[in-house]
């Protein structure tokens, strides 16, 4: 396997876009992305989106958006894994790359959420789970989330202002990233009164949706030529899945496909968790973040809470996470999520992250979730 | 063949129309055959037991993920279990919005897998992690005033149950 490389980025600010449509925000990430890698070309186009057929009405994103960006012609695809489509779109691309079967590829994701009503757009994420036997008993995605904090904070003995120094670090790097929804600290005290969506879970332990699209121009290393200079290596490209539905795992607490992937990354790298100075995980809900930080070695099992409580999060902390917002105040357009991760990754370590940036920074990890980490996808980069 | 007509072709475009008109009406299909294809598991929790190992699976499934044997039957869960988690949706998925608020259980069931329903007949505050429940039968939702109304498994606390 080849060596790969981002050599270009390009991103949409997340919002509710009522002005443009995911043509429109596709095609400006792509543009972006080829313009910052200094190519009018690639070989190939992966499309990260989850629901461009239910709430747009329009699949086949990877020809409409290959065309749209002057690519007519290329092989393009979309890539499905609800969530974490953003992050398996990459990872295709990646082996693309790494293959040998191409030099040159996009890896685009772009999701518009604000496109239908609120009660459709819930019904739709709820895809992500098993649609006969979550879904069609009205369990929507926030309420498998809050199973998994409820029955979180009765093990651990906590109650949910445990979890408050997640979102609340999420939104003060939120404040520097000119692309993030929600920029606009948040105090303990919002925190503490803000409204139930699906108890113990609130509206600020939840991701906000929105609309936009990100996008990464990939290399082989040895064909970088005069994109050396700001190319980032991808050290580490790993998934993993878990069952869809939480009633089918031995212990609904442990995200084993987040384990999984995790290590496949660190031995891919030839590095542990300790080596990571940057961490852009799926805090699409507080828990999540929990959950994450110990499946993937930063913490041991019921432990992972305790990094909100001391501060080891921030840019400056011993495990830097969500560092341009992350999924709580950048915002969450589902599909298109993994690929913003590794734009703030690529961000961080060319060392252009300004007030958010993170010391030294020299590896950084990103990781992608489909529903509750039933797919879990990792990449490290270094530069 | 349907008592109505010697024509199972017009049986079958007859059902497509009615998934159609649901559809333009209602902006969600019914899921005619969806609905039914699940009514032994939604009816009398019908899973799978693993003839080699002895697993119990709901729902049902074709390989055990134990020790991989295809060799399963079908099993029919008691229904008593106890609550493993529990939550309160104030916040619904579109065909759920006239249940808000409805309180949503992951249940481990007494015979092994754990199965997730809503929890019924209980006020939300009086609900807790251990508590006992059974099985009973409630409508899971209504497709609009002219469609479908479709039951299923909740649970409902156990009277002493702790």
């Amino acid at each position: 396997m080849r060596s790969v490389s981002i050599v270009g980025i390009g991103q949409t600010k997340v919002k509710e876009h009522w002005d443009k449509s995911l043509r429109q925000l596709a095609t400006s990430a792509v543009l972006d992305a080829m313009q910052d890698a200094h190519v009018d070309h690639a070989d190939a186009l992966y499309v990260g989106n989850m629901l461009s057929g239910e709430l747009t009405g329009q699949e086949n994103l990877g020809a409409l958006i290959a065309d749209e960006v002057g690519l007519r012609g290329i092989e393009a695809l979309k890539v499905e894994a609800a969530c974490g489509g953003g992050g398996g779109a990459l990872r295709v691309g990646y082996l693309a790359v790494a293959s040998g079967q191409f030099d040159a590829v996009i890896v685009l994701g772009a999701e518009k959420l604000t496109e239908s009503s609120n009660c459709n757009t819930t019904a739709s994420l709820a895809m992500a789970a098993d649609a006969d036997y979550e879904a069609a008993h009205g369990i929507s995605f926030v309420a498998l989330n809050a199973l998994l904090m409820r029955r979180y904070m009765h093990e651990y003995d906590l109650v949910p202002e445990d979890f408050a120094g997640f979102s609340i670090n999420s939104h003060a790097n939120a404040i520097n990233n000119p692309n993030a929804m929600f920029r606009a600290a948040l105090s303990r005290e919002q925190y503490k009164n803000s409204r139930g969506v699906a108890d113990p879970i609130s509206v600020m332990d939840s991701a906000p949706i929105g609309d936009g699209a990100a996008a990464v121009v990939l290399m082989a290393t040895d064909q970088l030529n005069g994109n050396r200079a700001r190319a980032i290596k991808i050290a580490a490209s790993a998934s993993a899945t878990d069952s869809i539905s939480l009633h089918d795992r031995h212990d609904p607490l442990w995200l084993s496909a987040v384990e999984l992937s995790a290590k496949k990354a660190y031995a891919q790298a030839g590095i542990t968790a300790k080596d990571i100075n940057v961490f852009e995980l799926h805090d699409a809900f507080s828990i999540m973040s929990v959950m994450s930080l110990e499946a993937s070695g930063f913490a041991e099992r019921g432990r992972g809470i305790h990094f909100a409580r001391d501060g080891e999060i921030a840019p400056q902390g011993k495990l830097p996470i969500s560092t341009m917002g992350g999924l709580k105040a950048r915002g969450h357009p589902v599909g298109a999520t993994g690929v913003y991760q590794a734009v703030e990754a690529v961000t961080q370590l060319r060392g252009e992250a300004g007030k958010n940036q993170v010391p030294n920074a020299r590896v950084a990890m990103t990781q992608s979730l489909g529903g509750v980490a039933a797919n879990a996808v990792t990449h490290i980069f270094v530069n | 063949m349907n008592q109505l007509s010697n024509e199972p072709i017009y049986t079958t475009v007859w059902i497509g129309s009615l998934a159609h008109w649901a559809i333009g009406s209602f902006g969600v299909s019914m899921d005619l055959a969806r609905n039914w294809r699940l009514k032994d598991q939604r009816y009398r929790l019908a899973g799978t037991i693993c003839n080699n190992c002895g697993t119990k699976f709901f729902p049902p499934r074709e390989v055990c993920t134990e020790c991989k044997s295809r060799d399963l039957r079908v099993h029919e869960f008691d229904g008593h279990g106890a609550v493993y988690s529990f939550t309160t949706l104030t916040q619904a998925p579109m065909g759920f919005e006239e249940m808000v608020p409805y309180i949503i259980g992951m249940i481990k069931l007494d015979e092994g897998p754990m199965i997730e329903a809503q929890i019924t007949d209980v006020n939300p505050s009086d609900v807790k992690i251990g508590q006992r429940v059974e099985m009973v039968t409630r409508k899971l939702r209504e497709y609009g005033d002219a469609g479908l109304i479709v039951y299923g498994y909740k649970f409902r606390p156990l009277a002493n149950g702790n």
